[in-house]
C-alpha cells in the first residue's frame, strides 16, 4: 500500500466529500471529516520521509500510463514539503471547525459543508502533487468551487458574504481561464501538457512571442489566483465574511497553494533560464511583492475589523512570498518556501482564534476585544503570538522567514529592497500594538457581553502557536527542507 | 491578408475573449458579468478546439479503413472537462446572484456598495 | 402547459425516445462518440422535460430530493471506488487491465464502471440544478403573486369558454 500514497492523498478526502453528503445526524459528517484530514496528514507526513529517504522525486503513474501519455503525480522534495503544510492545516481547522460551523451555520447544512470542506483540501492537495499543467487546473477549480460555496455559507449570519463569493468568483474564474488560455498555447506549441515534458520540449520553442503570451497568460492567472498586489481585491471580503473555519482554512492554505503552482510552473516549466525570466518577470514580481508588503500593512493599520485586518496583512506576507520568487535565486526561492510554510502557521493559529471570539459575539473588531486580554488570556495570547510572529520578532517562525528572505535580497545587493522588507515588517508593529492597546490597556466595558473560553477552542489555535514558536527555535528541519524544495527548480538536480 | 486566411479562428477567439473579458469588467449587473464570463470561458474552449483541428483530418475513431489523417482528440477531451467545469461555475454564479437578490433586493454592484457601505457604517457606531 | 393534449402526447413518446438513447450514447461510448457527461446531460433532459410539462411537483414525485442526492454521491462513489479496487488488485489506481480476466476485458469493464459513474453523476446534478432553480422560483414571492395572477385569469378563461362553446 505504500508506494499508493500519493494517490491516497488526494482520494482519500475526494472520496469523503460524497460520504461526508450523504451523512444525517448532529456530527457525524464532522467526524468523518476529522478522520479523513488526520488520515491525509498522516499520510503527508510518510510521504515527506518517504521523499526524503528516497533522495528523488517519487513517480506515481495514474492508471499504469507511463509520463508523458499518462498522468503522473510526482512528490518531490517541493511537493513533499507543501503537502504536509496544507493536510496539516487542514486536520487542525476541522478540529476547531466543530465549534465554529456549530455555531455560525444553519444544522441542515452541515453535512454539504462538511462535503465541500474536503473537496477543497482534496482540490487543493491535488493541486500540489499533480505533474500534469492541465490537471492543476482541475484541482484548482475543484478547490475554488467548494471553497466559493464555503464562502457563500457565510450568509447565514453576514449577508456581505454573497457578494464577497460572488466576487472571488469572477475573479477566480477570470485568473483560471487565464491560465488555461496560456496553458493552451503552449500545448500548441510543444503537443504536451507534463510539467517535466513541457520544460525539455519548451527549449526548441523558446524565443518565439508565442512562449512569452503564454507565460504572461499563466503568470497574470496565478497573481490573480495567489492574491499578489494589485490583483488582491477578492480577498479581503472573501476572508471576512466567510464563516470563521472557511477564513481560518483559506487564509492558511489556498494562497499558498497557488504560490506554490506559480513557483511550480515559472521554474519548473520555463527554468530560471528561460530568456527574460530572471530579470524582467523578476522584477515585476519583486516590484508587485514590496508593493504588497506596504498597501497591504498600511491597510491593515487602518482596519478596525479583526478579519479584516489579518486578511490584509495576508496580502502583505503574499508579497514577502512573492519577494522571495522575485529575488530568482535558491535563497530566494528557499524563503519563499519558508515563508509559505510558517506563514500557513501564522495564519492558521490568528484566524482560529478570532474565529472562537467571532463566534461568540457574532464579530471581532477592536471594540468587541476591548479588556479582552484579562476575560480570555489563552486565546487573545494566541493572537498576540501570532502577531509577533508576522512581525518577525525572534523566537517566532516570523523572524526565520524574514531572516532568510532578507539574506536573498542581500546576496543579490538589492540594499534597498532589503531595507523596505525591513521597514515594512516592522510597521506591522503598528496593527499588532493596536490589538495589545485594545485588549489589554483598556478596561473591558460594562455593558460588553462576557466572552468565554474552553479549550476546545484556543487547543487548535494553540497548536499552531506551539508549532510557529517551535519552527522559530528549532528551525534547522524547516530550512533544510526548504532549500532541498528550492533546489528542486533552481541549481540542484531534479 | 493571407495571416487573417489562414489564421481566422484565432481572431475569432481572441474578439470573443475580449467581448466576454470587457462584459465581465465593464457591466455592474451581476447577471450580465456571469454572461460575460460565460463568453470568455467559451472563447477558450473554442481555442483549444480549433487547435486540434486538421485539415481534411477525420474523426479520430479507429477503422478498418486505411489510416488518414485524424483530428487531435486530446484538446477535446480537455475542454470536456473545462465545460463541466464552466458548467458548475455558471450554476454556482448564478444560485449566489440569487441568494444576493433575495437578500438585497438587488443586484447592481453600485446600489449593493451604497448597502454594504451604509450597513458597514452603522455597523461601526455600534 | 399539462393541459394541452399535443404537447402532452408528443413528450409521453419523446421522454422514453430521449432516455432511451442516452442509454445508447452512454454504453456506445466504448465503441464510438459517447460516453457518461454527454449521456448525463440527455438523460437529465428527459426529467427536465417531464418537469416543463407535468410541472414541477410531478417531476419531484418521479424522482425525489434525497434520491438525487443518493445518486450524486453514487456516482463520484463508483468512479473513486472503480479505482480502489484495481489498487487492491495490485496495479496503480484507475489501471483497469487487472479488473478482468485479460487486460483487454479489464479495460472495458473499467471503462464501463467508470463512464457509468460519471454518467450517473453527471445526470442527477443536472437535474438537481433544474429544479434547485425553479424551485427556488417558486418560492418566490412576486413569482408566487404571478402565478397567482395567471390562475385567476385562467379560471376566468376558462369559465368563459364553455359559455361561448353553447352559444355557437
Amino acid at each position: 500500500m505504500m508506494q499508493h500514497l500519493p494517490i491516497l492523498q488526494i482520494i482519500v478526502p475526494l472520496l469523503g466529500a460524497p460520504l461526508a453528503a450523504l451523512l444525517r445526524g448532529r456530527d457525524l459528517a464532522w467526524g468523518l471529516a476529522l478522520l479523513l484530514t488526520g488520515v491525509a496528514f498522516l499520510i503527508s507526513v510518510v510521504l515527506f520521509g518517504q521523499q526524503k529517504i528516497a533522495g528523488e522525486a517519487l513517480i506515481y503513474e495514474l492508471g499504469g500510463w507511463p509520463a508523458p501519455i499518462g498522468i503522473v503525480y510526482v512528490i518531490d522534495a517541493a511537493s513533499a514539503l507543501v503537502l504536509p503544510v496544507v493536510s496539516g492545516i487542514a486536520f487542525v481547522a476541522t478540529i476547531a471547525a466543530r465549534r465554529l460551523v456549530e455555531a455560525e451555520i444553519d444544522a441542515r447544512d452541515h453535512a454539504l459543508f462538511y462535503a465541500a470542506w474536503l473537496l477543497t483540501i482534496a482540490g487543493m492537495l491535488g493541486q500540489v502533487t499533480t505533474g500534469d499543467a492541465f490537471n492543476i487546473f482541475v484541482f484548482l477549480e475543484i478547490s475554488s468551487l467548494s471553497a466559493y460555496a464555503l464562502v457563500a455559507m457565510g450568509a447565514g449570519r453576514d449577508r456581505r458574504a454573497l457578494p464577497a463569493a460572488f466576487n472571488y468568483l469572477i475573479l477566480g474564474t477570470v485568473g483560471a481561464t487565464f491560465y488555461v488560455i496560456g496553458l493552451g498555447l503552449l500545448y500548441m506549441l510543444t503537443g504536451t501538457l507534463n510539467l517535466m515534458d513541457l520544460s525539455e520540449r519548451l527549449a526548441d520553442v523558446e524565443s518565439t512571442r508565442a512562449v512569452f503570451t503564454a507565460l504572461a497568460f499563466i503568470a497574470l492567472g496565478l497573481f490573480l489566483k495567489m492574491a499578489l498586489f494589485p490583483l488582491h481585491f477578492w480577498l479581503v471580503p472573501a476572508y471576512a465574511h466567510a464563516p470563521s473555519a472557511v477564513s481560518a482554512l483559506m487564509a492558511a492554505t489556498a494562497t499558498k497553494v497557488s504560490v506554490y503552482v506559480l513557483i511550480r510552473l515559472i521554474f519548473g516549466v520555463f527554468g530560471i533560464e528561460f530568456p527574460g525570466l530572471a530579470d524582467a518577470v523578476g522584477l515585476l514580481i519583486l516590484t508587485l511583492g514590496i508593493a504588497g508588503a506596504f498597501v497591504g500593512t498600511l491597510a491593515a493599520i487602518l482596519e478596525t475589523d479583526l478579519k479584516k485586518l489579518f486578511a490584509q496583512s495576508s496580502i502583505a506576507q503574499l508579497g514577502y512570498m512573492a519577494i522571495g520568487i522575485g529575488a530568482m535565486s535558491a535563497t530566494g526561492l528557499a524563503a519563499a518556501f519558508i515563508h509559505l510554510f510558517n506563514h500557513a502557521l501564522m495564519k492558521g493559529a490568528l484566524f482560529l482564534a478570532i474565529g472562537a471570539i467571532a463566534a461568540q459575539a457574532g464579530r471581532a473588531s477592536m471594540h468587541t476585544i476591548e479588556g479582552a486580554g484579562r476575560q480570555i488570556p489563552i486565546t487573545m495570547t494566541a493572537i498576540l503570538v501570532g502577531g509577533l510572529a508576522l512581525i518577525g520578532v525572534p523566537l517566532t517562525a516570523g523572524f526565520i522567514s524574514k531572516l532568510y528572505l532578507i539574506r536573498a535580497l542581500l546576496e543579490q545587493d538589492f540594499w534597498m529592497l532589503a531595507g523596505l522588507t525591513f521597514i515594512s515588517s516592522a510597521l506591522a508593529l503598528a496593527y499588532v500594538w493596536k490589538i495589545i492597546e485594545a485588549a489589554w490597556l483598556k478596561e473591558r466595558p460594562e455593558d460588553a457581553p462576557v466572552l468565554t473560553e474552553s479549550p476546545v477552542q484556543y487547543v487548535p489555535a494553540w497548536l499552531m502557536v506551539v508549532a510557529t514558536i517551535g519552527f522559530g527555535i528549532f528551525s534547522a528541519p524547516l530550512v533544510e527542507a526548504a532549500y532541498a524544495a528550492a533546489n528542486v527548480f533552481i541549481g540542484g538536480t531534479r | 491578408m493571407s495571416m487573417l486566411a489562414g489564421q481566422w479562428n484565432y481572431f475569432l477567439v481572441i474578439a470573443l475573449m475580449m467581448i466576454g473579458f470587457y462584459t465581465v469588467i465593464a457591466r455592474g449587473n451581476m447577471v450580465k458579468k456571469m454572461v460575460g464570463l460565460t463568453i470568455f470561458q467559451t472563447s477558450v474552449f473554442m481555442l483549444y478546439i480549433s487547435m486540434g483541428k486538421i485539415a481534411n483530418g477525420t474523426a479520430p475513431i479507429l477503422t478498418d479503413a486505411a489510416q488518414k489523417a485524424y483530428a487531435n482528440p486530446l484538446p477535446h477531451v480537455l475542454i470536456l472537462t473545462a465545460i463541466v467545469v464552466g458548467v458548475a461555475t455558471t450554476a454556482v454564479g448564478y444560485a449566489l446572484i440569487i441568494r444576493v437578490y433575495e437578500s438585497y433586493g438587488t443586484i447592481e454592484d453600485d446600489e449593493l456598495i451604497k448597502i454594504i457601505e451604509a450597513e458597514e457604517d452603522e455597523g461601526a457606531d455600534a | 402547459m399539462q393541459d394541452d393534449p399535443v404537447i402532452r402526447v408528443v413528450a409521453k413518446v419523446m421522454i422514453p425516445t430521449v432516455m432511451l438513447f442516452a442509454l445508447y450514447v452512454q454504453f456506445h461510448g466504448d465503441y464510438g462518440p459517447g460516453g457518461g457527461f454527454q449521456a448525463g446531460v440527455i438523460f437529465a433532459a428527459a426529467f427536465v422535460l417531464n418537469a416543463m410539462i407535468f410541472g414541477l411537483n410531478r417531476g419531484r414525485h418521479v424522482w425525489p430530493a434525497n434520491l438525487n442526492l443518493l445518486a450524486v454521491c453514487a456516482g463520484v462513489l463508483l468512479y473513486g471506488l472503480t479505482g480502489v479496487a484495481s489498487m487492491l488488485l495490485g496495479e496503480n489506481y484507475l489501471d483497469y487491465d487487472v479488473l478482468g480476466a485479460t487486460p483487454q476485458a479489464g479495460q472495458h469493464i473499467g471503462i464501463l464502471l467508470v463512464e457509468f459513474g460519471v454518467g450517473l453523476t453527471v445526470a442527477s446534478v443536472m437535474v438537481a440544478l433544474f429544479f434547485t432553480f425553479a424551485g427556488r422560483m417558486t418560492h418566490n414571492r412576486l413569482l408566487d403573486r404571478m402565478e397567482a395572477q395567471d390562475k385567476d385569469a385562467k379560471r376566468g378563461a376558462a369559465k368563459q369558454a364553455p359559455k361561448k362553446r353553447s352559444r355557437t
